[in-house]
């Protein structure tokens, strides 16, 4: 077991540094240079060559670039620093920290409304197979894999936010209310908190419950059909023990390893979520900080969001051996 | 009174391509601490009858009719939590594949003892106490130690011991046993039975052995009822059956045991296939592939009556007395020849 986990984050780290490397590379190739990028020269616009030699010295940009492959990694070993944002300068620990902020606050309650929702169609379509509520469940299901989050988003934000004006859609801070410390004059706290998030969270969450309807249904319908599902009314067993214990216990068990593999995926950005209702989450950082050529904002959101990946990944399999005897970390 | 009483049952399932009629006005009886054998091949409606009884068939689309009346109360028409406290208790159930029939995520000892706990409101001490004794009379060496351990972690041969100590914890007075040693190899089949027959002494339950092995027949049974495409064809006890068969199918399975004689390349098997039960054929259901059919076979249905030597020994065939002897007793020197 502990030799499992030892092996398994010696890996985490190399791939971290594949992942990193292939990055830095994707962008030394890119045909937009640092420099240009940090003297405001994207899009045409014209770069003042003095700022432009000052940065290529400060970057490190006039040696090779393995050579500075091997400064990012220093930095990053030594300092834990990710450095400074080419564009707003900030440092880009603080940019990601914030901003996983409120990817977080999306996907683990997404997570939670999509499970709850998950479960009770998925459960209560297996346990009455073919009847009129297992048929609007499938129906909700279609509808929820097929539609884009994007369109549900902007169907969301018309009817709620601009027709009825339950919701907001579009307040000054981008649509996210933080928890803590807002900025002075904006809406903060936990009810303003969630009151922002509920769109997002819906719309975020439609897709994959649907996703796991289906596959609880399926699993559910499976697992009632075992053996020892029949060895357990053979016992005498009333309906729900043998539900819980004997079923539930069983069509569940893949869904540890869906779960944790979603959220992991999800916190390196929900993009299309972030990108409809405005939310300065990983995603929408990402998206507009490639627009910008901002290197080092990229590479942090990579890193996170390969770091997340890894670390979800390591909890279901130690989760699995877990609820599962039958699995053995070796 | 008898302990298990079964009176014309039938069972039909509703599918998408129609009804299958899986058991047809089967009638029989178990007395106390006796072994009745029920022999056919795949899908002649052995396993279902027994599920019938213990109410395991899905409900949905199930249709039943008749009685099995156990110690007098029909258990057909009973209710679902009444039903619950027999099953279990009063009559327990041994299923064909060990290796599924144990939940994978729980212990040995949890499910025994969730076993104990469904029907005896004692403390889970004591509950384990007499898991422990069980699986100590099922022969798993170690019992102590083996509550914790999980089904994955046993052979077939010991999960198997490890379902008849679950069937036989709360001493029940019936044990239906549906393909016990099917899914074992030659030799744990045989321990397997050996355990089931000192158990059955020392318990005195009746058993109900669903097999389609004539050879376990031979071994435990006391009765036999021979099954063929959702009917009875024959019943009587088990020396009767084997000294004096009375069905061409009975014969045709007699003679398909595999035998030593060197000489014959092939074993004898009876010819095509068991019918369809969406459209089984007229008349006489084993008459398509039975040798000595005649035209009467293919259009009445020979009705279960008892043989003109013996009132006790039913038959439903249309064969006169003497082809019946004849066949019956050319059989028995066949196999008396191989013996000698």
């Amino acid at each position: 077991m502990w030799r499992y986990l030892v092996r398994r984050i010696l890996w985490a780290g190399v791939l971290m540094l594949g992942v990193t490397l292939v990055t830095f590379v994707l962008f030394y190739l890119a045909p937009e240079s640092p420099e240009r990028a940090v003297c405001g020269g994207v899009g045409g616009n014209a770069a003042v060559p003095s700022c432009m030699r000052q940065a290529t010295k400060k970057l490190g940009l006039d040696h090779p670039v393995y050579y500075q492959y091997g400064l990012f990694l220093k930095r990053l070993i030594i300092d834990r620093s990710l450095g400074t944002s080419f564009i707003t300068k900030q440092p880009v620990n603080h940019v990601i920290g914030r901003a996983a902020r409120v990817t977080a606050s999306l996907v683990f309650g997404g997570a939670i409304l999509w499970l709850t929702l998950g479960l009770l169609v998925g459960i209560l379509s297996a346990l009455r197979p073919r009847s009129l509520l297992d048929r609007a469940g499938m129906v909700f299901v279609l509808i929820g894999v097929s539609a884009h989050p994007v369109w549900i988003g902007l169907i969301f934000s018309y009817f709620f936010g601009y027709k009825l004006r339950n919701f907001p859609i579009h307040t000054p801070i981008a649509g996210y209310a933080p928890i803590l410390n807002p900025a002075p004059g904006q809406p903060g706290g936990v009810v303003q908190w969630a009151y922002h998030l509920i769109l997002p969270w819906c719309t975020f969450a439609i897709l994959f419950a649907a996703l796991y309807a289906r596959m609880i249904r399926a699993n559910v319908l499976e697992t009632l059909n075992e053996d020892f599902v029949r060895t357990a009314r053979a016992k005498g067993a009333p309906e729900g023990r043998v539900m819980r214990s004997h079923v539930l216990r069983n069509a569940l068990l893949p869904v540890v390893t869906m779960l944790g593999m979603d959220i992991g995926l999800a916190l390196g950005g929900a993009i299309f979520t972030e990108t409809v209702y405005t939310l300065p989450g990983l995603g929408r950082t990402a998206i507009l900080a490639i627009g910008s050529y901002d290197l080092t904002v990229v590479q942090g959101v990579v890193i996170f969001a390969t770091l997340s990946i890894i670390v979800f990944n390591l909890i279901v399999d130690v989760l699995y051996a877990w609820v599962d005897p039958r699995i053995r970390l070796t | 009174m008898a302990l298990l009483e079964v009176n014309d049952l039938h069972t039909s399932f509703a599918t998408d391509d129609g009804i299958v009629r899986a058991v047809e006005g089967v009638s029989f009886t178990v007395e106390k601490g006796q072994t009745l054998g029920i022999v056919g091949e795949s899908g002649c409606g052995k396993s279902v009858t027994c599920l019938t009884i213990m109410g395991l068939n899905p409900k949905r689309n199930t249709i039943t009719s008749g009685e099995a009346l156990w110690k007098g109360k029909n258990l057909l028409t009973a209710k679902p939590r009444a039903l619950r406290e027999i099953r279990g208790a009063e009559i327990s159930m041994i299923f064909q594949d060990p290796m599924t029939s144990l939940n994978p995520v729980h212990t040995i000892g949890k499910q025994l003892i969730e076993a104990v706990q469904l029907h005896r409101d004692v403390t889970t001490r004591a509950a384990r106490a007499r898991a422990r004794e069980l699986l100590k009379a099922v022969g798993i060496p170690r019992a102590d130690a083996r509550m914790d351990d999980y089904p994955h972690q046993f052979s077939g041969g010991m999960r198997q011991r490890v379902m008849i100590a679950m069937a036989l914890i709360n001493d029940p007075d019936l044990l239906i046993a549906d393909e016990p040693t099917t899914a074992l190899d030659v030799t744990t089949q045989a321990q397997i039975l050996t355990l089931m027959k000192r158990l059955q002494e020392e318990f005195g339950s009746a058993i109900m052995m669903i097999t389609h092995d004539l050879g376990v027949v031979a071994e435990v049974a006391d009765d036999v009822l021979v099954m063929y495409a959702a009917n009875v064809v024959e019943q009587a006890d088990v020396d009767d059956l084997f000294n004096r068969p009375q069905h061409p199918y009975t014969w045709g399975l007699m003679g398909s045991l595999p035998r030593l004689e060197a000489d014959l390349e092939r074993l004898t098997q009876i010819p095509g296939q068991p019918p369809s039960l969406l459209r089984p054929p007229a008349g006489c259901r084993f008459h398509p592939r039975c040798p000595h059919v005649m035209e009467v076979c293919k259009t009445t249905v020979p009705p279960l009556a008892p043989s003109e030597r013996d009132a006790a020994h039913l038959q439903a065939c249309h064969l006169d007395q003497e082809t019946k002897d004849r066949e019956a007793a050319k059989l028995i020197e066949a196999t008396m020849a191989e013996a000698r």
